[in-house]
Formats: structure tokens, C-alpha cells, sequence
């Protein structure tokens, strides 16, 4: 019985859907990542500036995402924020607003550690280079920051990927939505459908978020001697 | 030499290599009861490898290595029990941060030995007392000075009543002024007629406590001689330009 | 925007069962991963043969697929294979699945802090393998290894707000529940935010604290 099961995961368009179910969870996690890079480098930079105040507002807005599990920020941006404004907003939107803006935090508080174990003196080895505090950046500390933070960015991504499967809470039509409706369908004709079909998401998730934390695992023991 | 006892602990053709890289080779020695060797010579000669190869820490690829006629080589020997009789203190004091001085002491007569809590405190208390710091039992090793440490992992070897103790530059990572008080605490023991094999670069100790001084040049057994005459009148160039080093 | 405070007293109650029961599934699974997490970087350590690469193979999988898959896996998929879990025993294992690993990777973390000196000198005075885990590693890793486990549990009671998904009336699920049923919307979020912040922000500032006081408290040797 079980074995005949798989023969769901072929059955009509059955995989062709899931396919596309996964293609809206990938565009979701890489507008994601891209948006998150960018403001976490604009918010990283910034926290490099010294200012208190900047530095209590971004600590603020890093521990509310770090204490508040992520779920609970889709629901309150979907239910809540669309309700207090009277807008409607789709769950992909909801979820590429939350996703970026935790991700940003995370990114910024990367970029942060990075710039800031920089030994000194190269900055100041600059200085005395004449270079002007955005030569200093360009040429001196981002190049090095880069490598420093390459690791801990790919990880942050893979953890991105995988909590893009939360999105179905929010009535997004993910993977797991699609499968959801495959099962439900096929229930009759096919009662192991379950096992195969979240057995195939489980192996999909995996298949993208590996290769990923073998990269950033391989680039931390390469850089850190 | 107190070569009329027997021998204790016997080296044979000893070769250890790491990859093709030969470290030891052909090492031989008998260590009788009682006496008490130095194992000189330049940095990188073999002469922690030598140690830690007695002491099971590192595999041998040839030779045999017998204590009390009982070859250490055998595929069943029990290296737990072995190492009971072979005490053995390391350069960098290397007591356990987590527990107190005398806990230390305790753990191996206790866990290992099985022996009656009562008796291994008493005998701690008695070599604590020997070492002159009876009084700092109950503390951790972090409230210890280097020297003070040293004492302790010897105390801490001594509990196991080993036939035989190994030193390994137990004073190379210690302030100048601690020195003394460790090297005093090998010295009674030596005239306690406890067995040793020491390795160290302080030349004056080597010659006041050793029966016999091994040096040795680029993994081989290049003299073997009595103090005396190994620093007056050395046999061999690398051992006579080996302690040229230490003249000024 | 006002707050509907008799609609809050009334729903109280409810977020009250709902935290508690949160907080159950959580301590047994955060235990059990614990466990877990122990045995696997034991067998890490040891290099013990076969069990060895069974541990790998259970850290990647763990650690690279996301927690509701893991659960939808175990409480739909399972069912099917004749192995019918209720939903909170699904949690638990679900939990403890996914934090088995993160739990292994600190405690292997805290072993390999140990120094190889350290690790001598115990086997130098005779100390078993087990002995020196025992004695030697485990209590000089487990102050190393500290911040990390409070972390772990700090995710893995983050994660808990997906229970609702396999049924469980977690805070999530009556969340959901009051929105579809009253449209007090802000005020449901409002409570839920809340007893989030109630369970999560005292532990996480006791972590804060914690790692302040094991990185100023080294043993210093
Ligand atoms: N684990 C190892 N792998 C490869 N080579 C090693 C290893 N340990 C030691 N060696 C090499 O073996 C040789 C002997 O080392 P050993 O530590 O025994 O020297 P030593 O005489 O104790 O020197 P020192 O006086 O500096 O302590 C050295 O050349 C060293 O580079
Ligand atoms: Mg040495």
C-alpha cells in the first residue's frame, strides 16, 4: 500500500504543481535574502557610527525580532497591521515585509560583528594612507568584512529558506499548501498520499538548505585560519 | 649508579615515527629501581616523545618497551592499570580547573583505584603537608601559583603510589623564583629513593639529582653517562656543543 | 484605536491554558533534546564506529529541514505507516527531533573546549574513556557550552508557536481561533505578543546575564 503510494507524487500534474508550490516559496525566500542584505548592510554600517541613539533603536528592533518567534510577526502584520489600516494585504506581501525585516536585523548585527572585529589598525593604517572615510570602506574594510561575514549571511539565508515554509499559516500557496490540497484530493485513490508528499517537501527543504550550510561550514573552517 | 637493584622499567630498540618522519629510533635503557635518570638535549630531540611513549600516550611502530619484565607492546595490556604505576607530571600544570586541590588528588586513587576515601586523604594530607601546602586543599587551582600547581600535579601523581614517576620540563613555564620550591620537591623524593625519569633544561638540578644522564641528539641515544662525568668531560662533539649553550 | 478590556479578561483564561500547555511541550521537549544531544556529541567524541555516521546523517537532516515539515511528517505522513501519534506526543518527538541536533552541536562545542592537556593528564592518571567524559570533559564543557544550550532553548521554545498547526491549542492556535470567531483582532494579537513576551523575555535576559557571568568567570587555569 505504501509503496504503490508514490505513485501520487507522479499522478496527473500532481508534481508539476508542487514544483510551482516551491517556486512561490523560493521567490518569497530570494526577495527575502536580497532585501535583507542590502538594508542589513545599510543598518550594519550605521551601527558602526557610534551613535547611542542609533545603537538602542537598532538593538531594540533586533531583540523584538529575536524574542518574538517569527510566526507570531506574520500573524500580527497579516491579521493586525491590515486591520488597523484597512488594507489588504497578501500573504506573500506579508511574508517578504517580515521576512526582510527580520532578516535585515540579523544581516545588520552580522555586518556590525564583521566591521568591528577589523583590527584597528588597519583603520587606522588607512587613515594615515590619506584615504577619505569612503575610500576607507571601499578599499580597506569592506573587502575584509566581506569574508568575515559570508558565513554567518549563508546561514542566516538557510535559516530564512526554512522558515519560509510558515508562510501557508498566512494562506500563502506555497509547497505545503499545494501538497496539503494534493492529499485531500487523493485521500480516496491514494491513502499513503501523506507520507510520500510531505516525505518529498521534507527531502526538497533539504535538498536547498544542505548545500547551504555545507558552504557557509567550509568558508568559516577556510577563513578562520 | 644503584645498578645492583633490578631493573624496573626497560627500553628495547625503541622507534617511533610520525608519517616517514623517524622521532625516536633505536632507543635503549634500563631503569633500575630506584635510580634516577636525566633526559637532556636540544629542543625537538625526542625527549617529550620518549616520555609520552612510556607512558602509552603515543603509539610506538617498533621495539619494546617492559615494565618489570612485563612487555608493554602486548595487544592486552591494559594501559589503565599501567599508567597506575607510572605517575606522570607535564610541563603547563595541568590540574582540573573544576575541581578543588584535593579533590584533584582524589579523583584517580578514588575512581580509578577504587581505594578507601579515608585512607587516600590521609595520604594526600601527609604528601600535601610534604610539599608545604597542606593548608591550600580546599582551593582551586585558578587561587594557585604556577609553582604551587606544580606541586600539586606532583602530589597528585605520587597519590597513585607509582613505581615509577616521569617528568616533563615541570619548571620550563614556571616564573624563575618558583623553580626552586619544585625542583626541592623532586629532590626529596629522589632521596626517598623513588624511581624517575626527568626531563628538564635546568643543568644544575640535572647534575644534583640524576644517578645517570641520557642525552640524546636527533631521536638517538647519543651518551649515557654519569653526571659527573657527562659535565666535565662529555664524550661525544654534539654533547659537549649542546652544553657549550648553557655556559656564558 | 481602544482596547476592548472585557473581551481580554474574557479570553484571558485561555491564553493562560493555552502558555501553559506551550510551556509543558516545550520542558519535555527541550529535556529530551538535551538528552539527545548529550548521547549524539558522546558518540561524536568517541568516534564510536557505524553509530558514528548515523548521528551525521541525523544532525544534516535535523538541522536543514524546517520543524513544521518535521511535524506534518510525523503526524500526517507516520499515520499512514500504522504508527498513529497524538498530537502531543507529535510536539515532543518533533521538538526534540529538531533540537537533538542543535543541543549536539553546543555540547560538541563544550568537548572540543577542552583542552588536549587536560584530556592527558586524566588518562595519564588512569581514568577510563567513560571516566574522563565523566569526570574531565563534561563538567569543564557544560560551563563552556552554558550560553549555547540557553540559546537552544530560547529557539526551540520560538519554535513551539508552530504547534498549532497539528492541532494543538497552543497560543497560536487560540490566536487564530478568537480572530475567526470574534474579529477582536487587535486585542487577540495584543495578548498574544504579550504572553510571548512574558515567557521568552525574562529567560532571554537571564541568558543575557548568564553569558556575562561565564565569560568573566572563565576557570582561568
Ligand atoms: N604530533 C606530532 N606530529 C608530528 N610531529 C611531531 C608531533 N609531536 C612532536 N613532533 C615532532 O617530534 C619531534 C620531537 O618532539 P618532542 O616534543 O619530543 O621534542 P622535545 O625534545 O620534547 O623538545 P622540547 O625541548 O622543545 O620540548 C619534534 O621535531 C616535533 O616537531
Ligand atoms: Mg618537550
Amino acid at each position: 500500500m505504501l509503496s504503490s503510494g508514490i505513485n501520487v507524487l507522479f499522478e496527473g500534474s500532481n508534481m508539476q504543481r508542487l514544483l510551482g508550490g516551491l517556486l512561490i516559496t523560493a521567490q518569497i525566500a530570494f526577495i527575502s535574502i536580497i532585501i535583507s542584505s542590502l538594508l542589513g548592510i545599510v543598518v550594519g554600517l550605521m551601527m558602526t557610527l557610534k551613535s547611542r541613539v542609533l545603537q538602542f533603536v537598532f538593538r531594540f528592533y533586533l531583540e523584538a525580532f529575536r524574542i518574538i518567534p517569527i510566526l507570531v510577526w506574520l500573524f500580527f502584520v497579516y491579521f493586525g497591521v491590515t486591520n488597523m489600516l484597512d488594507i489588504h494585504l497578501d500573504g506573500e506581501i506579508v511574508a517578504v515585509v517580515v521576512f526582510s525585516l527580520w532578516g535585515a536585523a540579523e544581516m545588520g548585527d552580522i555586518v556590525r560583528g564583521a566591521l568591528e572585529s577589523l583590527p584597528k589598525h588597519q583603520m587606522e593604517s588607512g587613515k594615515a594612507l590619506g584615504l577619505s572615510f569612503w575610500q576607507l570602506y571601499r578599499f580597506v574594510l569592506i573587502p575584509q568584512a566581506v569574508r568575515r561575514m559570508l558565513p554567518g549571511a549563508i546561514n542566516l539565508s538557510t535559516r530564512m529558506v526554512k522558515t519560509t515554509s510558515l508562510v501557508v499559516m498566512i494562506g500563502v500557496i506555497d509547497v505545503v499548501k499545494v501538497g496539503q490540497q494534493i492529499i485531500e484530493r487523493s485521500i480516496i485513490d491514494f491513502p499513503a498520499a501523506s507520507f510520500w508528499i510531505y516525505g518529498l517537501i521534507f527531502i526538497l527543504y533539504f535538498i536547498i538548505c544542505y548545500p547551504l550550510s555545507i558552504l557557509s561550514k567550509k568558508m568559516e573552517m577556510k577563513w578562520e585560519s | 649508579m644503584k645498578g645492583n637493584n633490578k631493573v624496573l622499567l626497560e627500553i628495547v630498540g625503541l622507534r617511533k615515527t610520525y608519517g616517514a618522519r623517524p622521532v625516536l629510533d633505536d632507543i635503549n635503557l634500563s631503569i633500575h629501581k630506584g635510580e634516577v635518570v636525566v633526559v637532556l638535549g636540544s629542543s625537538g630531540c625526542g625527549k617529550s616523545t620518549l616520555l609520552r611513549c612510556l607512558n602509552g600516550l603515543e603509539s610506538i611502530q617498533g621495539g619494546d618497551i617492559k615494565l618489570s619484565g612485563k612487555s608493554l607492546t602486548d595487544k592486552n595490556v591494559n594501559w589503565q592499570e599501567v599508567r597506575q604505576q607510572i605517575g606522570m607530571v607535564f610541563q603547563n600544570y595541568d590540574l582540573f580547573p573544576h575541581m578543588t586541590v584535593m579533590e584533584n588528588i582524589l579523583l584517580g586513587p578514588s575512581k580509578v583505584q577504587k581505594r578507601a576515601e579515608k585512607e587516600v586523604m590521609e595520604q594526600a594530607s601527609q604528601l600535601l603537608d610534604r610539599v608545604g601546602l597542606l593548608n591550600r586543599k580546599d582551593d582551586y587551582p585558578r587561587q594557585l601559583s604556577g609553582g604551587q600547581k606544580q606541586r600539586i600535579a606532583i602530589v597528585r601523581a605520587l597519590c597513585m603510589n607509582p613505581e615509577i614517576m616521569l617528568f616533563d620540563e615541570v619548571t620550563a613555564a614556571l616564573d624563575p623564583e618558583m623553580v626552586r620550591e619544585v625542583l626541592d620537591v623532586i629532590l626529596g623524593l629522589a632521596k626517598q629513593g623513588m624511581t624517575m625519569v626527568i626531563v628538564t633544561h635546568e643543568m644544575g638540578f640535572a647534575k644534583a639529582v640524576a644517578d645517570c644522564i641520557v642525552f640524546i641528539d636527533a631521536g638517538k641515544i647519543c651518551e649515557i653517562a654519569e653526571p659527573d662525568e657527562f659535565f666535565s668531560n662529555p664524550k661525544t662533539e654534539r654533547a659537549r656543543q649542546f652544553l657549550n649553550i648553557f655556559q656564558y | 484605536m481602544s482596547m476592548n478590556w472585557e473581551f481580554i479578561m474574557s479570553a484571558l483564561p485561555l491564553y493562560e491554558k493555552a502558555a501553559w500547555l506551550t510551556l509543558k511541550l516545550a520542558f519535555l521537549g527541550i529535556l529530551a533534546s538535551l538528552g539527545i544531544g548529550l548521547l549524539c556529541s558522546i558518540v561524536l567524541y568517541q568516534r564510536t564506529k557505524g553509530l558514528e555516521r548515523l548521528v551525521r546523517v541525523y544532525i544534516e537532516l535535523s538541522r536543514n529541514t524546517p520543524l513544521l515539515i518535521q511535524l506534518f511528517f510525523l503526524y500526517y505522513g507516520l499515520t499512514k505507516l500504522g504508527i498513529t501519534l497524538s498530537e502531543q506526543t507529535c510536539a515532543i518527538i518533533g521538538l526534540a527531533f529538531l533540537g537533538g541536533s542543535y543541543m549536539a552541536e553546543a555540547f560538541r562545542g563544550g568537548i572540543e573546549s577542552v583542552s588536549k592537556s587536560q584530556i592527558e593528564s586524566g588518562i595519564s592518571i588512569g581514568l577510563s574513556k567513560l571516566q574522563l567524559v565523566r569526570y574531565v570533559i563534561l563538567p569543564q564543557a557544560f560551563a563552556v557550552t552554558l550560553p549555547s544550550l540557553g540559546a537552544n532553548c530560547i529557539f526551540l521554545l520560538k519554535e513551539t508557536s508552530i504547534f498549532g498547526a497539528i492541532a494543538i491549542a497552543d497560543l497560536m492556535h487560540v490566536t487564530q481561533d478568537l480572530i475567526g470567531m470574534y474579529y477582536q483582532t487587535f486585542e487577540t494579537l495584543f495578548m498574544l505578543v504579550v504572553a510571548y513576551l512574558i515567557i521568552l523575555l525574562p529567560l532571554s535576559l537571564f541568558l543575557t546575564w548568564l553569558e556575562r557571568k561565564v565569560r568573566y568567570a572563565e576557570f582561568g587555569n
